[in-house]
């Protein structure tokens, strides 16, 4: 009973997260501008690697985790860079 | 699909209360992402999901973890200072790039340097 | 012992980082080992300034007031975002600002950007002024009270 009640909520938290992701990504498609799409870009990310974590629970499995780092890393490194080539058109000077 | 962790009640309570909290609490964070109106404006709400968003689901992860394996697993405090370090630089470097640019193009009611 | 471990807390959370993400087994403590002490001297070559910290309450306090502030304010954002109240209005608050010492500057940026509702925007560092956003402002010198009293005099508490 409970692991039923357990697997819905973790269920739930995913469409959510999914959701959350369309948001994101309305943002990064209506823009107005290259900032708005940047930092819809970013909260894009965040929300799969949070979805990520969840599917870490649901399996019980530790791989989801190293994925999600993964993502954390490398979207801090991609809107870094994107930030940058908004100010100066270049990313390495 | 329906798939979960076999875990006692009391741990299943916490894993299930913070998971959707946090997810709930990334939703409203994407929603502002919409529904506010300038850039400035729409910067504030990104940082819901990964203070507090970020903070709960990893708690349901350390929760079922630690419960699963029987010992501690606190690997998941990684993420959460990597996340709120990361967030506040990508922000403010972002918000100062739109600034930057308002500013050239002379666009915006932003405040002079 | 400084010239074997020149940056004592950048080793100490490299082997944690390590140690975390390995497990725990002597091989993996003993190669977290060496890799900290290792890493942390690529700072060498980059010779940052030495932080002057002062160990004392203000360094649990700090942590402290932080996570509760990011918590109201996660809930008044929430509140604003879901109800949209219409006499709300946003806009930029100039802050002059004391602290001298990168590193609490860079704390304190960090905690203003986390917190919900305020974003860091501008160091002007020869004037001490800094230049704020903030979602909700009703009125300015609430914020400039609230950050110069909070967060600046534990800073200073710290870093000075």
């Amino acid at each position: 009973m409970s692991m039923l009640i357990l697997a819905l909520a973790i269920t739930m938290a995913q469409i959510i997260l999914g959701l959350a992701m369309g948001c994101a990504a309305f943002r990064v498609l209506r823009g107005p501008r290259a900032q708005d799409r940047v930092l819809g870009l970013d909260a894009l990310y965040l929300a799969g690697m949070l979805l990520l974590l969840t599917y870490g629970i649901q399996t019980g499995r530790t791989l989801f985790f190293e994925a999600a780092l993964v993502i954390a890393l490398l979207g801090f490194a991609g809107t870094v860079a994107l930030a940058k080539f908004l100010m100066r058109g270049e990313v390495i000077e | 699909m329906i798939q979960a962790p076999d875990l006692p009640l009391w741990a299943t309570l916490i894993v299930g209360v913070f998971v959707l909290l946090g997810a709930l609490i990334t939703l409203i964070g994407t929603i502002g992402l919409i529904r506010l109106g300038s850039f400035y404006e729409r910067v504030h709400p990104p940082t819901l999901g990964p203070t507090l968003g970020t903070l709960c689901i990893l708690v349901a992860s350390i929760t079922c973890f630690s419960v699963l394996q029987s010992r501690p697993v606190v690997h998941e405090i990684l993420i959460a200072i990597f996340v709120t370090l990361t967030t506040p630089v990508t922000l403010m470097l972002l918000a100062r790039a739109a600034l930057y640019r308002d500013r050239r193009a002379g666009t915006g009611d932003v405040p002079k340097d | 012992m400084k010239r074997i471990v020149p940056f004592p807390l950048l080793a100490v959370a490299l082997f944690g980082m390590w140690v975390l993400l390995t497990g725990f087994s002597p091989g993996h403590v003993l190669l977290g080992t060496v890799i900290a002490v290792l890493l942390s001297r690529v700072m060498l070559p980059l010779a940052p300034e030495q932080p002057r910290i002062r160990f004392g309450t203000a360094m649990l306090k700090l942590p402290v007031t932080v996570f509760a502030d990011i918590v109201r304010s996660n809930i008044a954002v929430a509140r604003i975002i879901l109800f949209r109240p219409p006499e709300r209005k946003s806009g930029f608050v100039r802050l002059p600002i004391e602290l001298d010492s990168p590193y609490a500057l860079a704390m304190l940026a960090i905690i203003i950007t986390a917190t919900p509702g305020t974003l860091w925007l501008q160091h002007d560092a020869h004037n001490k002024i800094i230049l704020i956003h903030v979602l909700d402002l009703v009125d300015e010198a609430e914020w400039i009270d609230l950050i110069k009293n909070r967060y600046e005099k534990l800073l200073m508490e710290i870093f000075e």
